[in-house]
Parts: structure tokens; C-alpha cells; sequence
């Protein structure tokens, strides 16, 4: 329980907080989805703050950078230009604040229950995009194989999805008449 | 001969020891914050001036271009034309429309200021002028671009106009496709240096053979790259030939339609300084960053030499937007990941292969025939199913 | 090969480029107002009253016959005619316009009043930078300033000015042949007339012989 927390910390903190806050209370649903992306951006502060400058940098790059649009694009493409307002509270925010409660408690659990007993000043380990490319591609080649798969499985999925349906029932007749 | 040297030396980095110079009036626990501040004002004074004489040039050298003069009253030969524009767009009525998001309007242009000038602080302007050398500077600055789109659907969304938010959707699926094959002709660089680092990037350029430099451009995997990355930059920037978000012709003004005064001043900004920016970082990968094109114009300033690789590529570009018409939506697309795509992963087969072939000849055979003829069998396999006769019309005689 | 139209748009570009700098063709640009571009004479902007002589009022080819007024398609022709009578160029006593507005800002510039008119009394002039500031009648010309010579319809439409003057010169070549050919037969017939009174005389003198 220390509060030598430096001041960027706490200015990161707060903005990650913040934005957060804000998703969740917004009414305007456009506005959620860009308050989310300040929340994102106070992340890859605290990463950066860690010295872990590829997951600061990852950070911004895939989530603001790609998610966030992602976001923004579902709303629009599902609901269009119009945006409804939605109240902020629903009807059962008592049991949806009490289950917040415990999972922040058990949150909170682990991580001071994984804290050593001394916090000890060490020198963080220091990990370069080197490091982090070497081990890609020596120990840890196979997840990310796996995952280059699993994106290539879903672009191939969001293309056929896309694809105009008159190709579709044609490759199907086509076929359909081989047999 | 020493004391000529040194006032070379000098000049070359005058910048800095002002830097310190002025840092040194400060206690020991501030200076850093001052040195940061000051080549901050140092960056957003050169590069808004730039943008000025950038925008007098581009209309006087379209104009030209275009057997016409470009502006010419305002100043002698028109060149404070961007004092007029400047006092124009400041006193012109800022018109919010009614239905408009009032607050993601006014915070779309800036974002995109914000995001575009956090751009220039991992561009090596000069000889130890760098205003943050990160080991990772690469990512940031293709991350820092990531965030102008995001601006971009901010702006065509909150007008609460079809066509700006047509516009805005074009964009952002433009500036998506090609992010792609932008990181990926960059990737060339960094894989034949070893780090992200844009200072160790130009670092790595700057020996030299005989008298000519080590630029990456003179390899053929880097001169492929410098072409790839040269085109997906004009399109992550809607630049012309790939304006189609902002084309007049097409949508009003697109994303651009509801905004007027001095915000339409910081989204004009914002293009440009992205433009000079990602120019920029083209010039440090590829054509050697600050580094002189040959050995015995070392003595010229650094920052001199980069200013003026910026200059030219900035002429290319004017150059090529006075060309070109206008690609369609479907064709820039097209374009990105048919062509665009696959050019750029040989690519980085190509320059693998360049790295292990070891030093010699054989090696700049082997890749330049490889890319050459990569690239005439896609363009042919591309070009097959058009059918660009000469126009027919069904009722003309 | 892909590209290749790009390499030649982009050649031809720089030509126009280092061209604009050294030829004239490539830099067409007239800067105006320093510049001008001569009109051609078949220019026209707006109506003006022809007139012979020095004398504006005196020399007026008008004889307000009205068509020109009500031809205009949008009627921006106002006439007042005279009570008394002036001699026109072959010497016929003709009425005469006292008034003769024609207001420029409605004015477009068809000819349709110089095309029905039957004595070329009104032309269309070649000047354009009628701008004013007086916002109710700068633009509303009246007869004093829409008179001009001859000489100045000459200056500006040089063909067109010599064949009207050649048709109106035969015109009144035709009309004097005329007056002499009235005028000879006149005292033919008066001759005639005395010729006629003398045979009377005559018979009575010579009756048998």
C-alpha cells in the first residue's frame, strides 16, 4: 500500500478510468465506442510507462488503430447513422453492482495474493523488440503459426460473407450439375 | 583545414548546440524537459512553414503544369498567398449545423493535429536530431498513423451529412487497405538493418562506395519498396491519385463537407504535415535519411540535405497529383490487395534472399530479375481482364 | 507493361512544366487587367445609337418607329417620341426619339434590336466594364450617353460599318436619282403643260394651209 506512484502513473491511471467510466455511462453509442478508445490509449501509456514499448506501441497500433474502427463501423453498419440514446441505467443495477464488487474483490485477491513479500527495487529485465522477435520465432513459433492461420481462416470467412450471393448459387449449380 | 572542418561541424549542428546553449540558462533537474520543449517549437515551427510554402508551390506548380500561372498577386510571384489563406480561414464563420455531434466535430480536427505531429518526433532530421529515439520508432510511427483514421470517421460521422459520412467510410477503408502493404514495403528496411530505430536505420545508410552512398533505393528490393512505399503513402494520406474521399468532384468536399473557418485550416494542416511526415519517413528508409547523395558533398549540413530530399519528394508529389486522374474506389482497392499485397511479401522474400545470397554480383542479378518479372507478370495478369478499347456508345452512329 | 501510361502522363506534365517557363503556347495565360485579348469584331455587349455627323441629336439615325422597343424579348427599350420633325439623311422630315432609355442590367445582349431595326440606327457596342456603384440608374443608359459616331461604329465593327455605309450611301444615291427623275418629270409635265397650252394658239393661226 504504497503511494509512490509517480504522476504520470496516476494521469494515465485516471484517464483509463475515466474512459472507461465514460463507456460504460454514455448514452450516445458512437460516443461509448470513442471513449473506449481513450481508454485504450491510457493502456498503452501504462504499458509504456512499464518500458515495454512493443506492447505500448502494439497497443495503439491493433486496438485504436483497427478495433476501435472495427467498433465503430459495427454500430454504424447495424444501425446506421441514426443513433438512439439509450438511458444509462438499467433496471438491475443493484445485482449488476454487486457481482462488479466481487469480481473486483477476487481480482484484487490475486494479484496481492502473486506480489512478493518484499518489493524489491530490481532491475526490470530488459526486453527489446529483438528479444521479443527472437523468442517468436524460436520458442514460440507454433502459437504464432496457429494464430497466422486463425487470421487467414477468418479474412477467408469475411470474404465469403461479403462475397455478393449471385457467385455463391453459381459455384453451387456448378457444382450441383458435376454431379 | 581543421578550423574549416570544424565550422562545417558547427553548421551541421547548430541546431543542437543551440539546443543546449539555451538548456544551459536552466537548472541541471529541468533541462531535459527544456531540450524537449525547444526541439518541440523547433519542429512546429519548421514543419507548419513548410506546409505554407508547400501550398503556394503546389498551386503555382500545378498551374504551370496546367499552361495556366498559378496565384500570383498577393506578394511578389504570390508567394504570401498563404498569408492571405491563413487570415482568410481565421476570420471566416465557423458554421456547426445544427444536427451536428457539437463535441466529436470540434475534436475530430484535433485529433488528427495531435496524432499527425506526434508523427515527427522519431523522424531523424539531422545528425543527432532526433526528438525521441526509441528503440521501437518504427511502430510508433505506424501506430501514431493508425490513430489519424480514427479521426478521419470521427469528422465524416459527426456531421450527420450522407456525404460526408460516404466520404469518411471510403477513407477509412482506404487508409485500412493500404496500411497493409505501407507496413510491409517498411518491414524490407528494418529486416536488412536489424532494428526498428529510425537513427539506426539512417545510420545504416550512411557509408559509402567509391562515392556512392549505401541508400537503401539502390538495391533492387529497396527501390521496389521505395515504390511501394511511396504509393501507399499518397493513399494513406488521400493524396492524389487516391483522393476519391476528398474529391471535389465526387463528394462535395467529403469528410471534409461541414467544416469551415479555421477548423477546414486544421484538417488542410493536418493532410499536409501527415504527407511531409510519412515523406519524410520514406526519405529515412530508403533514400538515407540525412545522409549526402554523394561522398564529397559530405560537408553539407545534415538537416540541410534532409529539408531538400523533402523538398523533392514533395515536388514528386505535386508532380504526380498534376498527372494522374483519380482512381476509383473499386480500383484502388483492387489495386492494394492484388497487386499491392503480393508485390510486397515477395518483396521481403526477395531482400531475405539478398541477405543470405552474401556480397557479390550474382546477388543483384538474381533479385532485380526476380522483382522485374514479379512485377510484368502481375501486371499483365491484372491488366488481361480489362477491356480499355477505344469507348463505344450504343446509340451514336 | 503497367505503368508505362504513367511514365508518359508524367513526361508530359514536366514538358508543360519546364515549357510554361520559355514558350508562349505552352502559357496561354492572358493576365488581365495588365492584359488584354483584342476582341474579335464580331464582339457584342450592349446596344448603342448611331449617329452621323457631329452632331449627336442632330445626326441621329433614330426615327423612334418603336420596333426595336417591341422586339426586345425583355422589353428593356423605353421610347418617347417627338412631336416635331427633323430631316433624316436623305432629307425626308422624320420624327425623332426624345427619349430613349436602355437599361443595361436587363439587357441581354440577344441583337434582336439591331436585327429588326430598318434605318441602322442602333448597333451593338463592344465595351464590357460598365461596372458602377450606383445601384438605381448607373445601369440605365439614356439617349445621351447611348448616342455614338459613326466613326466609332466604324472603329469597332470596321466591316460591318463600310457595308452599312455603302448600303445607305446607294439608298440615297437611289433616293436623289429619284428626286431628279420626280424632279425632270415634274418639269417634263410642266413643259409638257406649256406644250400643251401652245397648240391651242396654234390651229387658230393656220387654218387652211
Amino acid at each position: 500500500m504504497t503511494f509512490g506512484c509517480s504522476i504520470a502513473f496516476l494521469l494515465s491511471a485516471a484517464l483509463t478510468v475515466a474512459g472507461a467510466l465514460a463507456a460504460a455511462l454514455l448514452k450516445n453509442l458512437v460516443h461509448c465506442a470513442l471513449s473506449l478508445t481513450v481508454t485504450f490509449a491510457g493502456l498503452a501509456l501504462l504499458y509504456l510507462q512499464l518500458d515495454a514499448q512493443f506492447a505500448g506501441f502494439a497497443q495503439i497500433l491493433v486496438y485504436i488503430g483497427a478495433v476501435a474502427i472495427l467498433v465503430v463501423f459495427a454500430i454504424l453498419l447495424t444501425r446506421g447513422a441514426g443513433i438512439p440514446e439509450y438511458r444509462g441505467f438499467s433496471s438491475s443495477w443493484l445485482l449488476g453492482l454487486i457481482i462488479a464488487a466481487a469480481i473486483f474483490a477476487l481480482f484484487g485477491w490475486a494479484v496481492t495474493k502473486s506480489l512478493p513479500a518484499q518489493i524489491t527495487a530490481s532491475a526490470a529485465p530488459a526486453i527489446t523488440v529483438q528479444s521479443i522477435g527472437a523468442a517468436l520465432m524460436s520458442s514460440y513459433v507454433l502459437p504464432l503459426e496457429i494464430v497466422a492461420v486463425l487470421l487467414t481462416v477468418a479474412l477467408i470467412g469475411a470474404v465469403i460473407v461479403a462475397m455478393p450471393e449471385s457467385r455463391i448459387t453459381k459455384s453451387e449449380t456448378r457444382t450441383g450439375g458435376g454431379q | 583545414m581543421s578550423q574549416q572542418a570544424s565550422f562545417w561541424n558547427n553548421l551541421d549542428q547548430v541546431f543542437v548546440l543551440l539546443q543546449h546553449r539555451i538548456a544551459g540558462y536552466f537548472p541541471v533537474w529541468l533541462q531535459p524537459v527544456v531540450e524537449t520543449i525547444l526541439a518541440v517549437v523547433g519542429i512546429v515551427a519548421a514543419f507548419p512553414g513548410i506546409f505554407a510554402l508547400t501550398t503556394v508551390l503546389e498551386r503555382k506548380g500545378l498551374g504551370r503544369m496546367q499552361n495556366r500561372l498559378g496565384p500570383n498577386r498577393v506578394g511578389p510571384l504570390g508567394i504570401l498567398q498563404p498569408v492571405a489563406d491563413g487570415i482568410k480561414s481565421l476570420t471566416k464563420e465557423d458554421i456547426v449545423p445544427l444536427s451536428a455531434d457539437a463535441a466529436v466535430h470540434f475534436l475530430a480536427p484535433v485529433v488528427l493535429v495531435i496524432a499527425v505531429f506526434m508523427g515527427f518526433a522519431v523522424l531523424p532530421i539531422g545528425r543527432n536530431m532526433v526528438l525521441a529515439n526509441l528503440d521501437a520508432g518504427l511502430l510508433f510511427f505506424f501506430a501514431i498513423g493508425a490513430s489519424t483514421e480514427l479521426s478521419i470517421f470521427m469528422a465524416g460521422w459527426s456531421s450527420r451529412n450522407k456525404y460526408s459520412l460516404l466520404g469518411a467510410m471510403r477513407a477509412v477503408a482506404q487508409m485500412i487497405s493500404y496500411e497493409v502493404p505501407l507496413l510491409l514495403s517498411s518491414v524490407v528496411a528494418v529486416m536488412i538493418t536489424g532494428s526498428l530505430s529510425t537513427v539506426k536505420i539512417v545510420e545504416a545508410q550512411s557509408g559509402f562506395t567509391g562515392i556512392f552512398p549505401h541508400w537503401y533505393v539502390f538495391t533492387p528490393w529497396g527501390f521496389a519498396g521505395f515504390v511501394l512505399f511511396v504509393i501507399a503513402a499518397l493513399a494513406e494520406t488521400n493524396r492524389s491519385p487516391f483522393d476519391l474521399p476528398e474529391g471535389e468532384s465526387e463528394l462535395v468536399a467529403g469528410y471534409f463537407t461541414e467544416y469551415s473557418g479555421f477548423k477546414f485550416a486544421l484538417f488542410f494542416l493536418g493532410e499536409y504535415l501527415g504527407m511531409f511526415s510519412i515523406a519524410g519517413f520514406a526519405i529515412t528508409l530508403f533514400l538515407g535519411g540525412w545522409g549526402a547523395p554523394l561522398s564529397v558533398l559530405e560537408f553539407v549540413p545534415s538537416w540541410a540535405w534532409f529539408f531538400l530530399k523533402l523538398l523533392a519528394a514533395i515536388a514528386f508529389f505535386i508532380w504526380l497529383r498534376g498527372t494522374l486522374p483519380r482512381l476509383r474506389q473499386d480500383q484502388l482497392m483492387n489495386f492494394a490487395w492484388k497487386f499491392m499485397l503480393p508485390m510486397t511479401l515477395l518483396n521481403l522474400v526477395v531482400a531475405g534472399a539478398w541477405r543470405f545470397l552474401g556480397d557479390g554480383w550474382p546477388r543483384w542479378v538474381i533479385c532485380s530479375v526476380v522483382l522485374l518479372a514479379a512485377y510484368v507478370l502481375l501486371g499483365r495478369v491484372l491488366m488481361r481482364n480489362q477491356n480499355l478499347g477505344a469507348r463505344s456508345y450504343r446509340y451514336a452512329d | 507493361m503497367l505503368g508505362e501510361g504513367m511514365l508518359k502522363g508524367l513526361a508530359e506534365t514536366a514538358k508543360n512544366f519546364a515549357g510554361s517557363f520559355v514558350s508562349k503556347e505552352r502559357m496561354t495565360t492572358v493576365q488581365y487587367p495588365e492584359e488584354r485579348i483584342a476582341p474579335i469584331e464580331n464582339t457584342r455587349d450592349f446596344p448603342f445609337l448611331v449617329y452621323d455627323g457631329s452632331d449627336a441629336m442632330a445626326g441621329l439615325r433614330c426615327v423612334a418607329c418603336q420596333i426595336c422597343e417591341k422586339e426586345c424579348p425583355p422589353k428593356c427599350i423605353y421610347i418617347v417620341k417627338s412631336t416635331d420633325k427633323k430631316p433624316d439623311f436623305v432629307g425626308k422630315m422624320q420624327i425623332y426619339p426624345t427619349r430613349f432609355d436602355i437599361d443595361i442590367s436587363v439587357c441581354m445582349s440577344c441583337q434582336i434590336c439591331v436585327e429588326v431595326c430598318p434605318f441602322e440606327a442602333i448597333k451593338m457596342d463592344t465595351e464590357f466594364e460598365l461596372s458602377t456603384t450606383d445601384r438605381f440608374g448607373g445601369l440605365l443608359y439614356d439617349r445621351e450617353q447611348l448616342s455614338k459616331s459613326n466613326e466609332h461604329y466604324h472603329k469597332i465593327h470596321p466591316t460591318e460599318a463600310a457595308e452599312v455605309d455603302a448600303r445607305l450611301a446607294e439608298e440615297k444615291a437611289k433616293a436623289e436619282a429619284k428626286a431628279k427623275a420626280a424632279a425632270e418629270a415634274a418639269a417634263a409635265k410642266a413643259a409638257a403643260a406649256a406644250a400643251a397650252a401652245l397648240p391651242k394658239e396654234a390651229p387658230a393661226k393656220e387654218p387652211g394651209a
